[in-house]
């Protein structure tokens, strides 16, 4: 399961970034189309900040919607899955939000 | 935690190179991915925003101890896979500077990446100068056939992990070390989950997909799928005896990825491979556009297909 290895990337960036201070929080942006489980991640998240500066910290994920421009007829839709198909029929559709997988910002102590 | 095999990823990669043989016979163990509890994370509502806090202090805390510091807000706005999409960029340069190009092959376990990898290798050998990167979680038996076909490979072992990563194929190159104008195809781990995300720095992504796996594969991994710049649809001979619609298959593909090219051949039997071969030499038939056109593209595809 890749949430792990995302998780590990993710709490190397934060220590690399924090030094030796108490993360009492951790703020990521995580869209529906990212392919990323937010459950997983959180769940990977306990187990592997055990030990580390990160240990309890407070996950928080902004789960944005999914939204998709049609290019054929210009429609702005709100996109639940990859199958990017406009309600007028075409599949030529450019993927606005949803794809986000980011750390936004940690909290020290 | 793997869907795979269950546990952790934090066994180390292990890279082998040729003319190794047996090297990867020890085993990984898997004593530190088991026995952790579900009920470490609280899902409390509350919460409060930060968005006024714009002072920012570099980190860098030499005494490092925390305790003398106010709590504290530090804006990051970086991808989660950050450091993998660095590392393939680097990749990227180091393949760019020799002119070799890298293809990532990925499907789910058996859909038959060395059947056609060592077909290919067989055949073309030769003339792509091509060497092989095999990533398993296990064993070098993939290696071994490669090298049967007399061309060069490095074995990948991921332990627990299911993808390769930047990193990995990075010691992968070092290992092959691969000749200038060369192309190095990199057999990923078979899944079609995880390899979707990793970025290795390759030129192309090729996903294979078999008819015996069913044709709602794209529904199921769209990810795969959209990160798809070939599509091969593999074991054609057994469409007989499948119910295995390729055209309803490649109708799935494209609401997914208006790019991908699409392929219908049969490793074992050699049909089709001609358009593979073709590919492979970057010459691109009129049967695979680049449009996004849905039903034009499609309709191409399906008469090359049959
Ligand atoms: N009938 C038929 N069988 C095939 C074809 N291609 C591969 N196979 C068989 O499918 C099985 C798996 O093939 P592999 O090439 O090992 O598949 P793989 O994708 O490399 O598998 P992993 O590395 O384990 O993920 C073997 O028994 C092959 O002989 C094909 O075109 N037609
Ligand atoms: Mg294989
Ligand atoms: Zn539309």
């Amino acid at each position: 399961m890749h949430e792990l290895s995302i998780v590990q990337s993710l709490i190397d960036a934060v220590l690399d970034r924090t030094g030796g201070r108490a993360v009492t929080g951790v703020n990521l942006r995580i869209g529906p189309l990212s392919g990323v489980l937010p459950d997983a991640l959180r769940f990977c998240f306990d187990v592997a900040s055990a030990g580390t500066t990160l240990a309890g910290a407070r996950l928080r994920i902004d789960e944005p919607q999914g939204r998709g421009l049609c290019r054929t007829c210009g429609n702005d839709f709100a996109l639940t899955d990859m199958f990017l198909l406009c309600p007028c029929g075409s599949a030529d559709v450019e993927v606005v939000t949803g794809r986000e997988l980011k750390l936004v910002s940690v909290e020290v102590a | 935690m793997c869907a795979t095999c269950g546990c952790g990823e934090d066994a180390t990669p292990r890279v082998y190179a040729l003319d190794v043989p047996g090297a990867q016979a020890h085993g990984h163990s898997h004593e530190d991915g088991h026995g952790h509890t579900h009920d470490g994370h609280t899902h409390d509502g509350h919460e409060h925003t930060h968005d006024d806090h714009s002072h920012e202090h570099t980190p860098s805390d030499p005494h490092g101890d925390g305790h003398s510091h106010a709590p504290e807000l530090i804006s990051m706005e970086q991808n989660l896979l950050a450091k993998n999409d660095l590392l393939a960029e680097r990749n990227r340069g180091w393949l760019a500077g020799r002119k070799v190009r890298a293809l990532n092959m990925m499907s789910s376990p058996g859909a038959g990446k060395t059947t056609l990898l060592v077909r290919t290798l067989t055949e073309l050998g030769d003339r792509l100068r091509a060497g092989v990167i095999e990533g398993d979680q296990e064993t070098s038996l993939d290696a071994d056939r490669i090298r049967a076909a007399g061309r060069p490979a490095v074995q990948i072992n991921t332990g627990a992990g299911c993808h390769l990563d930047a990193d990995m194929l990075r010691r992968g190159l070092d290992a092959l070390d691969p000749p200038m104008d060369s192309t190095v195809f990199i057999e990923n781990v078979g899944n079609l989950v995880c390899p979707a995300l990793f970025d290795l720095g390759e030129a192309a992504k090729v996903v294979v997909v078999s008819v015996t796996e069913g044709d709602d594969k794209p529904q199921k991994y769209p990810h795969m799928f959209i990160a798809a710049d070939l599509v091969i649809i593999n074991k054609s001979d057994l469409l007989p005896y499948v119910d295995f619609d390729v055209d309803e298959c490649l109708h799935r593909i494209r609401h997914l990825n208006a790019h991908a090219q699409f392929l219908v051949l049969s490793a074992t039997t050699g049909d089709g491979l001609a358009a593979w071969f073709d590919w492979l030499d970057g010459r691109t038939s009129p049967t695979e556009t680049r449009t996004g056109s849905l039903t034009g593209s499609l309709e191409e595809s399906l008469t090359d297909a049959h």
